[in-house]
C-alpha cells in the first residue's frame, strides 16, 4: 500500500491537469448531448473548435519548439482533407462508409500523406539556417490548392470541390475531443522526451547543439512531420464534419489565423493554445453573424494588430523592464497573495519537469547557482 | 515568333521580378531579415497611382514612389526597430502582422472588389511578324534604367557603399564609423521605392488592382531572390528574369499553364534542395 503511495505521489499530476480540463468539458458536453440535445450551432461550435485546437497545438510545435516558421500549416490540412475524404469516398462502396472503421483508416490514411508531404517540404528547407522554412511552406500551401483546384471531376472533384460521406453529426464533437487529447498526449510527451530537449536545445542555441552532437536536421524533421501530420489529422477531421471540401478554404489567411491562436496563446505553451484556440474559434462566429460585409475586415485589423503588439512587446529587447514588471505570472502572484494563498513562485519542483522557454532560461542561468541545483534535484531521484 | 513575344513578355515580367526581388535582397542583406510587408508595400503602391490618376498620370505615379518610401520607412521604425536583436521568429512574426495589417486596411477603404487602373493608353509595336505592347518594352526600359542605377549607386556613392560594408559585416561597419540605423532605413526606403515602381510597371500591363494584389508578385520575387542567391543584387536580377521567363513559357503552352504557380514554387524547393546559395549567392561559414 505504501509503495502505491509512493508510486502515486510520484507522479507528476500537474502533467495531467490540462488533459482533465479537456476531458472534463468534453465530459459535460457529451452529457448534455445525451440528456437533451444541443442546438446544431453549438456542435458546429465545438467541431470547429476542437480542430482548431488540434491545428494550434500541432503548429505550437513548429513556432514555439522548432522555433521555425510554417505558413502553410492550413495547406497540410488541404492535404488531409481531400486525402482522408477520398479514402473515406473509396471505402463507402467497401465497408459502411459512416462507421467508425472507416474513419480511423481515412485519419491514418490522410496523418501519413500529410507527414509525407511534411518530409518532402521540410527535407530541403530544415536543412538551411533563416527564414526558408515559412516561404517554403507558404509555397506549398498555394501548389496544394493549385493543384486540387484543378484536379479532375472524377480524382478530387476540381474546383466545386470533393463530395464526402458526411459523419453521424450529433457525437462528432467528442471525435474532436479525443483528437486533442491524442494531439495533446503526442506533442506533451514529445516535449518531455529526449528528442524535446533536443528540439527545445536546437531552439536556443543551434550552433551549440550542433556541438553537443545533436543531428540538428534530424530532430527539427521529425517535429515538423509529427507536426504536418496532425494537421492532416484536423484536415480528415474537417472532411468528415462537412460534405464538401474545397481548398479554397485553406487559403493563406487559414493559416495565419492559426499563427495568431498560437502567438496569442504564448509560444510554447500548449495549455495556452488550447485556451487562445478556443477563444478565437468563439470570438469568430459569434463575429461572424455580427459583422457583416465591410465591417468583417475590422476583425483582421485588430488580429495583425494583437500579432505585431504581442510580439514586439513579448520580444523587443528594451522593453524587457516593463516584461520584468507587468506579466502574467506576477499577476497571479499577486492575486493569489491577495487572496491569502501561498504564491505561485514556492513550487519549484513542479516548475523544473516543465520546459522552459528562452527567456526563463536565461533567468535560470541567471540565478545562483545553489538555487539551480536545488531545482536539479529532484531529476536525480528520478533516475534512482 | 511567338516564341520571341513569349520571350521578350517573360523578359519584361522576368523585370518587375527583379525590381520587388532587389528590395528583398538588400533588405535581407542588410537587417537580415525577411520582409514579408514587401509584396503589400506593392498593393499600398497600386493604390496610391489610383488616388492620384485622377489629378495627372506622371503625379500620381511620382507620388506612389514617395508614399511608399515613406511608408517603408515608417514600417521599419514602428514595427522592426524596436526588435532589432530578439530572435529571427520574433521579426519574422511582425512582418507577416504588418503584411496582414497592411491588406486589411486596404481592403477596408477600397473594397474586395477590383479597382481599373489605366494609367495610359499604350498601343502596340508592330514589327511586321511579332507585335509586342509598349507597356513591355516601358517596363523592359524601366528595368534596365533601375538597375543600372542601383548598381553604380551601390558601387560608387558612400551610402552604397557603406551598405556593402553592413551587409558584409555589421559590427565592423559600426567601427569603421557607419551609422547602421539610418542604413537599414535607406535601405528600406530604396527597396520600397523599387516596389512601387515595379507596381507601376505591372499596372501598366495588367490595369486591375485588389487587396491582395501584392502577396503572388510578394512570394514570386523572394523565390526570384532565393534562386539568384539571396543577399546578391545581380543575383536578384538574374534570378528575377529566371522566373519572369519560366512563368511566360509555362503559360504559353496550355496543358501547364494551371500549373504555373506549382512549378515556380517547385523550382524553388529544387533549388534549396541542389543549391542553397542560389546561382550568385555566396556560401557562409557560420562563427560561434
Amino acid at each position: 500500500m505504501a509503495s502505491f503511495m509512493n508510486k502515486l505521489s510520484k507522479i507528476k499530476w500537474n502533467h495531467y491537469v490540462n488533459y482533465a480540463a479537456v476531458a472534463i468539458v468534453a465530459i459535460v458536453f457529451s452529457a448534455m448531448t445525451f440528456a437533451g440535445g444541443l442546438p446544431q450551432s453549438t456542435l458546429f461550435l465545438l467541431e470547429k473548435t476542437t480542430m482548431n485546437i488540434v491545428l494550434a497545438v500541432s503548429l505550437s510545435l513548429v513556432v514555439g519548439f522548432l522555433g521555425e516558421l510554417s505558413l502553410g500549416h492550413a495547406g497540410f490540412m488541404c492535404v488531409g482533407a481531400y486525402i482522408g475524404g477520398k479514402t473515406a469516398c473509396l471505402l463507402d462502396g467497401a465497408i459502411d462508409g459512416k462507421g467508425i472503421l472507416s474513419f480511423i483508416i481515412s485519419l491514418a490514411v490522410g496523418a501519413l500523406v500529410a507527414g509525407v508531404f511534411g518530409f518532402i517540404i521540410g527535407l530541403p528547407a530544415l536543412r538551411l539556417k533563416g527564414d526558408y522554412l515559412a516561404i517554403v511552406t507558404l509555397a506549398f500551401g498555394e501548389i496544394v490548392k493549385t493543384v486540387f483546384e484543378n484536379s479532375s471531376k472524377e480524382s478530387f472533384g476540381g474546383p466545386i470541390g470533393l463530395r464526402t460521406p458526411r459523419f453521424d453529426k450529433q457525437y462528432l464533437f467528442i471525435i474532436g475531443f479525443i483528437l486533442v487529447l491524442l494531439t495533446m498526449f503526442i506533442i506533451q510527451n514529445l516535449i518531455r522526451s529526449k528528442h524535446g530537449r533536443a528540439i527545445t536545445a536546437i531552439r536556443d542555441n543551434e550552433i551549440a547543439a550542433r556541438a553537443t552532437g545533436i543531428n540538428v536536421t534530424k530532430y527539427k524533421l521529425v517535429g515538423f512531420i509529427i507536426s504536418s501530420s496532425l494537421a492532416g489529422v484536423a484536415g480528415v477531421f474537417y472532411s468528415f464534419a462537412n460534405s464538401t471540401v474545397k481548398a479554397a478554404v485553406f487559403d493563406y489567411n487559414y493559416s495565419i489565423e492559426i499563427l495568431i491562436m498560437v502567438v496569442l496563446g504564448g509560444m510554447g505553451n500548449i495549455s495556452g493554445a488550447i485556451v487562445s484556440a478556443t477563444v478565437i474559434t468563439y470570438i469568430n462566429t459569434q463575429l461572424q453573424t455580427l459583422l457583416t460585409g465591410d465591417l468583417a475586415v475590422l476583425k483582421d485589423i485588430i488580429y495583425a494588430l494583437i500579432l505585431v503588439v504581442i510580439i514586439i512587446y513579448n520580444n523587443a529587447p528594451s522593453l524587457k523592464f516593463f516584461r520584468e514588471k507587468y506579466n502574467m505570472k506576477a499577476l497571479v502572484s499577486k492575486i493569489f497573495k491577495f487572496v491569502g494563498k501561498p504564491s505561485a513562485g514556492k513550487d519549484d519542483e513542479s516548475a523544473w519537469h516543465r520546459v522552459p522557454t528562452k527567456i526563463e532560461m536565461n533567468e535560470i542561468l541567471s540565478t545562483d547557482l545553489k538555487v539551480v541545483e536545488s531545482t536539479l534535484e529532484p531529476d536525480k531521484e528520478d533516475k534512482g | 515568333m511567338d516564341f520571341i513575344v513569349t520571350l521578350v513578355n517573360g523578359l519584361s515580367l522576368g523585370g518587375i521580378y527583379a525590381m520587388i526581388a532587389l528590395g528583398y535582397t538588400m533588405v535581407y542583406g542588410i537587417a537580415k531579415m525577411l520582409n514579408f510587408a514587401h509584396g503589400d508595400v506593392i498593393m499600398v503602391g497600386g493604390y496610391t497611382v489610383l488616388v492620384f490618376l485622377a489629378v495627372n498620370p506622371v503625379l500620381a505615379i511620382v507620388m506612389s514612389v514617395i508614399f511608399c518610401l515613406l511608408l517603408g520607412i515608417v514600417i521599419e521604425k514602428v514595427a522592426y526597430k524596436p526588435l532589432r536583436g530578439a530572435s529571427p521568429l520574433a521579426v519574422l512574426i511582425t512582418a507577416i502582422g504588418v503584411s496582414y495589417l497592411l491588406q486589411s486596411l486596404a481592403l477596408i477603404i477600397f473594397g474586395a472588389a477590383p479597382e481599373f487602373v489605366i494609367i495610359a493608353n499604350l498601343g502596340t509595336l508592330d514589327l511586321g511578324p511579332i507585335s509586342i505592347k509598349y507597356s513591355t518594352i516601358i517596363t523592359l526600359v524601366a528595368t534596365v534604367i533601375v538597375m543600372t542605377v542601383l548598381s553604380l549607386f551601390v558601387k560608387y556613392s558612400k551610402i552604397g557603399r557603406a551598405m556593402v560594408a553592413v551587409s558584409e559585416d555589421r559590427d565592423a561597419a559600426r567601427l569603421m564609423g557607419i551609422n547602421i540605423n539610418m542604413i537599414i532605413t535607406i535601405t528600406f526606403a530604396i527597396g520600397s521605392a523599387l516596389a512601387a515602381l515595379a507596381g507601376v510597371c505591372s499596372l501598366l500591363n495588367v490595369p486591375t488592382i485588389t487587396p491582395t494584389y501584392g502577396a503572388m508578385p510578394g512570394i514570386k520575387a523572394f523565390t526570384a531572390a532565393v534562386i539568384g542567391g539571396i543577399g546578391s543584387i545581380p543575383g536578384a536580377m538574374v534570378g528575377g528574369i529566371l522566373l519572369g521567363i519560366v512563368e511566360c513559357l509555362c503559360k504559353a503552352v496550355p496543358e501547364i499553364a494551371p500549373y504555373t504557380i506549382a512549378i515556380e514554387f517547385a523550382i524553388l524547393i529544387v533549388i534549396l534542395l541542389v543549391k542553397p546559395t542560389g546561382i550568385l549567392g555566396k556560401k557562409r561559414r557560420e562563427k560561434v
